[in-house]
């Protein structure tokens, strides 16, 4: 990414999720007409002055080819809207607005994404990420494989089971004040956490995200439109992303290069950071991060919980931007980083630095 | 333009089989099954309209916007985003608003004879078709406005599925102009 | 601040064919890739990003390729990006990759789409029994063919248009290399006494399933002077949805169609197509599709644009509107890679390097792609000069 400061300022400026264990009352357009009409409003703005939007959804998660098809349905496409989708996590999506909102020509932009993954079972749905030759045909099921990561740190020494336990427990506790956490718990005890038996070794259920259902929806925002939605924009500052090999022997699965990459090239430096949202599967996953991101004690990390507390699959990513953003507009903080992920053990990587004035 | 059926030249290099393997025959290609399983649970909208089918009342969506009746029911107006939340009891005759004469079977449906009429059936008082078997006349007296009614299944096998009305047949009414059959309908009275 | 100015440097494709057993998911990919760089005198190590796009995951059955494939396309320690946004996504997958050199934040970015059919289950993946609705629609063909027969009675058209389309098409195809469907004894009467699958489709008026991929590279201004080929210049990009069932929805001509169609224009500074662009790549999967679209898009009056095919306007033998010189669609259809190839061919027109399917002196021409219930839109007008 070339210089930051010669990019147009763009800032988001209403965020609306929603996260639950079973979405069942309604149906994933239902809940998105939802949220994407209480974002619009909140920035006090209509479909047809939004000059793109962009969505991230899985079909393998929604057990349906063109699944995305249907949820078109809430935004109201009506006139025809510009619009775009990624088979990727909205976090991408919103990437692509940044991007459209760059060129110039226009100046608000809706992201959304959402995903269902209780529908199926996601060990065999994200075996099928694999390489399909190789690997697929295997089975290999996502929480093994973040489990031989896990297994590898240790080994190391360059994590211990007490620091995952750790994080379990920031996880839980914060997850209490979030209305969008499905695990979360005030009184959670380290001894408990320490003590609990591994469903894969050497992570316990603890250590692995909770996975649930919901969505997201965010309005980006250009410059001068930016301060007219929104009091305290949470203006981005940097945002980048990067890719890994797939093959998981090919690369030290201790580290993840393309995090690393992705945060300085979207301006990760010495500033100080007042928070931070990370996206991982495991507790170990999060140590990795912190140390890609080089985060210390000044900053807060996942005080929503993360997705060990709530992990959408294809709206994780974008929710962590949306929790970062909202406590910048109402003024909780100042400079955060953001950031989502895709691919077996932390192979693909995206961050966002945001900003309030 | 290079020769399009030839690989470029550095993608085609010889790879050396080692001494070991040399004299086994190499796998061109594996065979490896997915089976997926999901669960789909049906929203409330389409659980009302399910349970209605299976007593042979068919259940649309009237929009708050402007009263326009979505059949089946979707729980949202997709021209505005919106939440639907009113049903509406739609009766079971309408109109053939489109149609193609298909000669291709259709994977897990031995019960249709090829060729077949599918059609895109428009209900007296909705604002959009949804598709149905058209059947009961010969297929080249089916045309765009011609009036059907729907044939049930008998009592005892109607369930919640969608597959409670076998197919449409023609009442014999006169047809619908074309200019206001379908989606043109809607035109014609909210011009 | 203005976009910056986009150009295409080099273009890929590989032979599309029922099955190119040959070379796996990474290799077709790669292999298309790799021709892009050649032509556009690139190393791999020269891209700042990726895009890609294909059409439903569950087609191969691998979810989010892009993973897999990082390696394959160079792109480790790269952005890569998968757009899918239905039959159109070929097309809006150049449109995300040109937008990321239009902002500025990359230089030269590798696009690509794919299919490996051969590999894939299409009914599989398309069947998956949807509990709530009755299955009997067979296929796209089935969801097009009422729409089509809509248009015949508007429009008044003879019966054989349709096929006249498939016959020019396959026709057009035997002068493209890498078309799949090299038809060589075809007469007009085979295509007519072709099985009907749908009426009013038969069997020769619809599109092959192909393997294959096509892929760009798309560069900033000083690349586009600085390359060793020709370049093609975008001068127009636009996208645009709606939903596929609304009261009083036109399904015929709908008007995401027309308004993107009209934004494209606009921006590209033209108003009259017919007489301004030289050389057409639309979508057309079923035969009729091409008077419906040259309709739609303004290059004919409504009710019309088979006046076009019946009069030898849009055949490569002299017509005045050449469309799909390529073979279209009809001749070659990896689903993924089918817009971006209706993207490419637009270009190969105005760099001069159609090779024997060149419309003599193209200087502007025209690419579009659809999806869905003829619901998503993406289309392109590149020339041989700057805009």
């Amino acid at each position: 990414m070339s210089k930051s400061n010669s990019f147009r300022d763009v800032a988001v400026v209403s965020v609306a999720s929603h996260q639950t264990k079973i979405l069942s009352e309604v149906n994933e357009v239902q809940l998105m007409a939802d949220l994407i009409s209480k974002c619009r409003n909140s920035a006090g703005v209509t479909q047809e002055e939004i000059g793109f939007t962009c969505s991230g959804s899985s079909d393998f998660l929604a057990g349906q080819a063109f699944s995305f098809v249907h949820t078109l349905d809430s935004v109201g496409a009506f006139p025809p809207i510009c619009e775009s989708h990624v088979e990727m996590d909205g976090a991408f999506a919103l990437y692509e607005a940044w991007v459209k909102l760059q060129i110039g020509e226009v100046d608000t932009a809706l992201v959304y994404s959402y995903g269902k993954p209780s529908a199926g079972s996601i060990i065999d749905v994200l075996a099928t990420q694999l390489d399909p030759y190789y690997v697929s045909p295997l089975w290999p099921d996502c929480f093994s494989l973040a489990a031989l990561q896990a297994r590898l740190l240790l080994d190391k020494g360059l994590i211990t089971l007490e620091k995952m336990a750790e994080i379990s427990m920031r996880s839980q506790k914060n997850g209490s004040d979030n209305p969008n956490a499905v695990r979360s718990s005030k009184d959670v005890l380290f001894e408990n956490l320490m003590n609990e038996p591994p469903i894969v070794d050497p992570l316990r259920a603890s250590d692995i995200s909770e996975i649930a259902d919901g969505g997201c929806a965010v309005i980006l925002a250009a410059g001068d439109k930016a301060k007219s939605f929104c009091e305290r924009p949470a203006w981005i500052k940097g945002i980048d992303h990067r890719v890994d090999s797939h093959t998981l022997g090919v690369r030290d699965l201790t580290r993840s290069p393309s995090a690393f990459l992705a945060a300085e090239k979207a301006g990760r430096n010495t500033d100080r950071l007042d928070l931070a949202e990370i996206h991982g599967m495991t507790s170990a996953q999060e140590l990795i991060l912190e140390k890609e991101f080089d985060l210390n004690e000044e900053t807060m990390v996942n005080l929503s919980g993360g997705s060990l507390a709530s992990d959408t699959m294809m709206a994780s990513g974008l929710i962590r931007i949306s929790e970062v953003a909202s406590r910048i507009i109402s003024g909780q903080a100042d400079r955060g980083l953001a950031h989502a992920t895709s691919g077996p053990c932390l192979q693909q990587n995206l961050v966002c630095i945001l900003e309030g004035e | 333009m290079a020769d399009p059926n030839f690989p470029p030249a550095s993608l085609s290099q010889e790879v050396e089989i080692p001494e070991s393997i040399s004299g086994l025959e190499p796998v061109r290609s594996v065979r490896s099954p997915i089976r997926l399983l999901y669960d789909f649970v049906p929203s409330p909208p389409v659980q009302e309209y399910l349970r209605a089918y299976s007593k042979k009342k068919i259940l649309g969506h009237r929009s708050p916007i402007d009263g326009a009746v979505f059949v089946p029911p979707r729980g949202v107006d997709p021209r505005h985003g919106v939440l639907i939340e009113e049903s509406v009891e739609l009766s079971d005759k309408g109109h053939v608003g489109n149609f193609c004469v298909t000669h291709l079977p259709i994977p897990g449906r031995d019960d249709l004879e090829t060729p077949y009429v599918s059609a895109w059936i428009h209900l007296d008082g909705a604002s959009v078709g949804f598709l149905g078997l058209v059947a009961g006349c010969e297929n080249d007296e089916v045309h765009i406005g011609m009036r059907v009614q729907a044939v049930w299944k008998e009592e005892e096998e109607l369930g919640n599925t969608a597959e409670n009305i076998l197919y449409w047949k023609p009442t014999g009414e006169p047809a619908v102009p074309i200019e206001k059959a379908g989606n043109r309908a809607w035109d014609q009275t909210n011009e | 601040m203005s976009a910056e100015l986009t150009a295409i440097l080099g273009i890929g494709q590989t032979k599309y064919s029922s099955t190119r057993g040959d070379v796996s998911i990474a290799g077709l990919c790669r292999e298309a890739a790799y021709r892009a760089l050649e032509d556009a005198c690139l190393d791999w190590k020269e891209i700042d990003a990726v895009v890609i796009g294909k059409a439903p995951d569950f087609f191969e059955g691998v979810m989010m390729p892009e993973l897999y494939l990082a390696e394959a396309l160079g792109a480790v320690g790269k952005p890569i990006l998968r757009v899918h946004t239905a039959g159109s996504v070929g097309g809006s997958t150049a449109l995300v990759a040109a937008s990321l050199i239009q902002s500025r934040v990359h230089e030269k970015v590798l696009t690509i789409g794919f299919e490996k059919q051969s590999e894939s289950n299409a009914t599989w993946a398309l069947s998956l029994p949807q509990p709530f609705s009755v299955s009997i629609n067979a296929g796209a063909g089935g969801y097009f063919s009422p729409i089509i027969r809509q248009y015949m009675s508007r429009s008044g058209a003879p019966e054989l248009i349709g096929c006249m389309v498939a016959f020019k098409d396959r026709q057009h195809a035997l002068k493209n290399p890498y078309a799949h469907l090299h038809q060589n004894d075809l007469t007009f009467e085979e295509v007519v006494d072709s099985p009907m699958l749908w009426n009013p489709i038969r069997y020769s008026e619809t599109c092959p399933s192909s393997d294959g991929a096509c892929a760009m590279v798309l560069g900033n201004e000083i690349s586009g002077d600085r390359a060793e080929n020709p370049v093609a210049w975008v001068h127009g990009t636009a996208m645009r949805s709606e939903s596929n069932n609304f009261p009083g929805r036109d399904e015929v001509n709908p008007l995401a169609s027309r308004q993107c169609a009209a934004d494209v224009f606009r921006q590209a500074g033209i108003t009259n197509p017919l007489k301004e662009i030289d050389a057409v790549e639309i979508y057309v999967p079923f035969s009729w599709y091409e008077p419906m679209w040259l309709e739609s898009l303004g290059f004919a009056e409504l009710d019309h644009g088979w006046r076009m095919v019946e009069d030898g306007t849009t055949s490569l033998s002299g017509g005045e509107l050449p469309v799909n010189c390529s073979g279209g669609v009809l001749s070659s259809n990896p689903i993924g890679a089918s817009g971006m190839i209706r993207f490419a061919e637009a270009a190969l027109q105005v760099r001069g390097m159609a090779g024997d399917h060149q419309v003599d002196g193209a200087k502007k021409s025209f690419g579009h792609a659809y999806g869905g219930g003829a619901q998503y839109f993406a289309m392109w007008i590149v020339g041989a000069e700057k805009p």
